[in-house]
């Protein structure tokens, strides 16, 4: 299917135009979801639990309703209550009634910041004032902070109903357990030459996206409701506010406003059915918009987690067998990413032998959402250091180990299926062959790390018009909020097809009564499914102009060919004619041309990142220093090239801020202490040098043009990368993230040594 | 025939069984044969007669778009998953 193997007819797609919507937000005129107001427009806040983990005795607001200005309270008692079972809500499996629990406490708060209620004002301010004014009475519980204290016989119970299979009628925060079992590990473990195991542990972090979450809604007398919002996926927020709120899907509209980051943490809702429960009671539109406070105690960062991996290999180097423990925590409710995790921690790697348990644990934490490769990080770290060591036992190259073990078409994953073209060998190798794999480093207390990283990638349903103009431009709409470019990669596959500039094509992002149904920007699928449907609508659209162009000649359509921009007739003696000039004629020959398709996108390829991290630590403060980077990935088709480096740059720059400093610190009552950006230590452009990026090329052959995806992977590898290389600075092996100054120094000082020159000799040999 | 690989935990109803060899021409028809087979295991993979959230499909290494009525073919392999949300 892939066209992408010969990059060479390609006129548009691998170029480097400036992005469509570039001016609007370097001039600020780009409206962002707190932009928008509108005539008698009041302002909401939401009242937040003080309490990790306590029961909500009774709720009182009568003094807030009665400050003036303040126009409307509301609870979880004006919410429907949802079912207790799983169902398919918007993306992914989730269970409205905690969808629900989670907009508006239901009787117990479950973690710092949880929503008790809100209040909609005329300014924020009396809004703001009016939370002081409502008394919520708490029984307060202990709270259960850690997954090891939730999985403990005897624990606090989190939620009364919540059960799995294995524990039968009894209450349990362990939400679910998963296993992959594969071969004989300890049959295997007993042949190894060199077995390996260790136990990791990673804490809390946030996607730590600039913008936070906001929302107006406008409920009208008529019954429809309209949110406007910052949102990866609007056709979610749509369907998901429709279940907790009780209102028929058809029956809301949702507007993406442009978005300033997500990377996962925009996929599901918090303040949008809010909105609208306010607008509903007081008649007018109601915005709400988080605090960076809100952000970080109250909306879903990624889990916190556990992993214990056993790995065993031969003497030369072939891993024979890997066992796995592993525990995420969810957060309040069910869901956290460890199947993922589960499925990705082994993927690059063909594996005989494989044994892995997984368990999705509840605690008094923000529920968990999606962030970037969601799962993926975490197991990653664990995983990618044992190799490390297995390498180093082995007396072997970390990257050629990774080659050695490296899954290929036909290798089984995880959870069973044989992967097709993939481009894992492909990725190391570039990382081998690059100039900063093969310079050597030197210097005291410097060490060099490599480690790789998997990503499924995602298919799923997409839609696309694609209009052409009467002065023979196009627009190509669809219902994808760009978080990554896709406006650009979307507009530049239009112009692709019909042969046409890509500055003619102008990309439009509209609203869920204005698209075909349309999931989430996520799971790396924008530019994958949805640039599928742009290339069906645009393939369309390019049929219709032949078709026009043949009757205007009088011909069959197979007679007439588009070729860059312009139509031929096959025959002698027929003027070509341009897309422009034919787009004057279009109403006397039929009407307006619009090209439309829809997919439920199948042929997904998986993506692969591989990087190498030099680093410099402090041995006095445990500080490290980034020196240099590098990560290449698979990227099946670089539509962008430029948007695709930024992707790996970003994904790479989170990726090391995981590893060094990002943690949630709460107190041993559950509160959240660092609920600032000055506290919640995000990596600056003052932490990191030019990320060095190699895009690799292994066209997916599921694909018309071969992309794969790429918004994703790239964070997967940096915190073992940075682990091994910290390793071979010092000679301490870290398993703790992050790992930053206070937890390596603490290293440094046990191990006894301030330095390794061993390290620094084997760093030497290895550059040789 | 097809072959269906059932997932570690639901190994108890098929007797430890891995792969398991199924007819059926979507998988509708190949699960209704899985529980003739392994009675009991319909309920782990499907409910209110669709498949359940939770669980995704492969069908000769491509994820299934189709539900129960995705076609499976003579040889063909089928993966039983957790079904995953994606991030960025």
């Amino acid at each position: 299917m892939a066209e992408a193997g010969t990059n060479g007819h390609f006129k548009v797609i691998g170029t480097r135009p400036i992005r469509h919507d570039g001016v609007d937000k370097v001039t600020g005129r780009a409206k962002y979801g707190a932009d928008y107001s509108f005539p008698g427009m009041l302002y909401g806040k939401v009242l937040r639990s003080p309490h990790a983990h306590a029961i909500i005795k009774s709720i009182n607001f009568d003094k807030a309703l009665k400050l003036p200005g303040v126009k409307a309270v509301v609870t979880s008692a004006d919410l429907p209550e949802a079912e207790d079972k799983a169902e398919q809500v918007g993306e992914a499996a989730m269970n409205p009634r905690y969808l629900s629990m989670n907009i508006l406490a239901r009787g117990k708060v479950l973690y710092d910041g949880h929503a008790v209620a809100a209040v909609a004002a005329t300014s924020p301010h009396i809004a703001e004032e009016a939370l002081k004014l409502i008394e919520v009475d708490y029984e307060v519980l202990p709270p259960v902070m850690r997954l090891e204290d939730a999985m403990k016989p005897g624990a606090e119970i989190l939620l009364p109903n919540l059960r799995n299979k294995e524990e039968g009628d009894n209450p349990t925060n362990v939400a679910q357990h998963l296993q992959f079992k594969r071969g004989d590990v300890e049959a295997a473990f007993k042949a190894a030459d060199f077995v390996v195991e260790r136990e990791f542990r990673t804490e809390t972090v946030h996607q730590g996206y600039i913008e936070p979450h906001n929302a107006v809604g406008i409920y009208n007398a008529d019954g429809h409701a309209t949110i406007y919002c910052s949102t990866q996926g609007a056709f979610d927020v749509r369907s998901m506010s429709a279940q907790v709120l009780g209102i028929p899907v058809g029956k809301i509209k949702v507007v993406p406003a442009e978005i300033g980051g997500g990377f996962g943490g925009k996929t599901t809702i918090y303040l949008e059915p809010l909105a609208v429960l306010l607008s509903k009671k007081t008649g007018r539109p109601v915005k709400l918009v988080m605090t960076r406070a809100e952000v970080l105690r109250a909306t879903g960062p990624t889990s916190g987690s556990k992993i214990r991996v056993k790995m065993g290999a031969t003497r030369d180097g072939r891993i024979t067998a890997a066992q796995v423990w592993m525990a995420y925590e969810a957060g309040a409710f069910p869901g956290s990413p460890v199947a993922a995790g589960a499925m990705t921690i082994l993927a690059p790697y063909a594996i005989e032998n494989v044994l892995i348990d997984a368990y999705d644990v509840v605690v008094n934490r923000p529920k968990s959402a999606a962030y970037r490769a969601p799962g993926a990080t975490n197991a990653a770290f664990a995983s990618e250091t044992v190799i490390d060591e297995l390498a180093e036992k082995c007396g072997i190259d970390p990257l050629d180990m990774r080659i050695m073990n490296g899954a290929k078409e036909g290798t089984p994953q995880v959870a069973g299926p044989p992967y097709k073209r993939i481009g894992f060998i492909e990725t190391c190798e570039a990382i081998k062959n690059s100039e900063h794999y093969r310079s050597p480093l030197t210097g005291k207390n410097r060490g060099r790390g490599v480690a790789a990283g998997f990503w499924f990638n995602a298919g799923m349903q997409s839609a696309a018009t694609v209009n052409i103009h009467t002065d023979g431009t196009a627009s190509v709409v669809t219902g994808s909020p760009d978080i990554g470019g896709s406006r650009a990669s979307c507009a530049m596959i239009v112009a692709e097809v019909l042969g046409i500039p890509v500055e003619d094509v102008r990309p439009v992002v509209t609203d869920t009564d204005s698209i075909g149904h349309t999931d989430v920007t996520g799971g790396s699928r924008v530019t994958f499914a949805t640039g599928m449907a742009v290339y069906q609508a645009a393939q369309d659209a390019a049929r219709q102009l032949r078709e026009r162009a043949a009757k205007v000649w009088e011909k069959t359509v197979d007679d007439v060919e588009l070729r860059d921009g312009t139509l031929y007739s096959k025959g002698n003696g027929v003027a070509p004619m341009t897309i422009r000039e034919l787009a004057k004629r279009l109403a006397r020959t039929g009407g307006p041309i619009t090209g439309r398709a829809t997919v439920n996108a199948r042929g997904v390829g998986p993506g692969f990142a591989a990087t190498c991290i030099d680093v410099e630590v402090d041995p006095d403060t445990g500080k490290v220093q980034i020196l240099r980077c590098t990560v290449a990935q698979d990227a099946g088709k670089a539509i962008h090239p430029a948007y695709v480096e930024g992707q790996m740059q970003g994904g790479t720059a989170q990726g090391i801020g995981w590893a060094l400093n990002e943690e949630y610190v709460y107190d041993a009552q559950g509160h959240l202490r660092n609920t600032g950006l000055l506290d919640y230590r995000m990596p600056t452009c003052l932490d990191l040098p030019m990320i060095e990026t190699i895009i690799v090329e292994v066209p997916n052959p599921g694909h018309p043009l071969g992309v794969r995806g790429v918004g994703e992977v790239s964070i997967v590898p940096p915190p073992a990368a940075i682990a091994n290389a910290i390793y071979r600075a010092v000679g301490v092996r870290m398993r703790e993230l992050p790992m930053s100054p206070p937890r390596l120094l603490k290293a440094i000082l046990e191990s006894g040594r301030a330095y390794s020159p061993s390290a620094q000799e084997h760093q030497a040999a290895a550059a040789d | 025939m097809a072959t269906a690989v059932i997932p570690s935990l639901l190994r108890g109803l098929t007797g430890g069984k891995e792969r398991v060899r199924v007819s059926g021409r979507n998988l509708r028809e190949v699960i209704e044969d899985l529980e003739r087979q392994f009675p009991g295991i319909r309920s782990q993979l499907t409910e209110d007669g669709e498949l359940r959230s939770s669980i995704a499909v492969s069908i000769d290494g491509e994820i299934a778009t189709g539900g129960l009525l995705e076609p499976v073919g003579q040889g063909s392999e089928i993966h039983f998953l957790p079904a995953l949300g994606g991030g960025a």
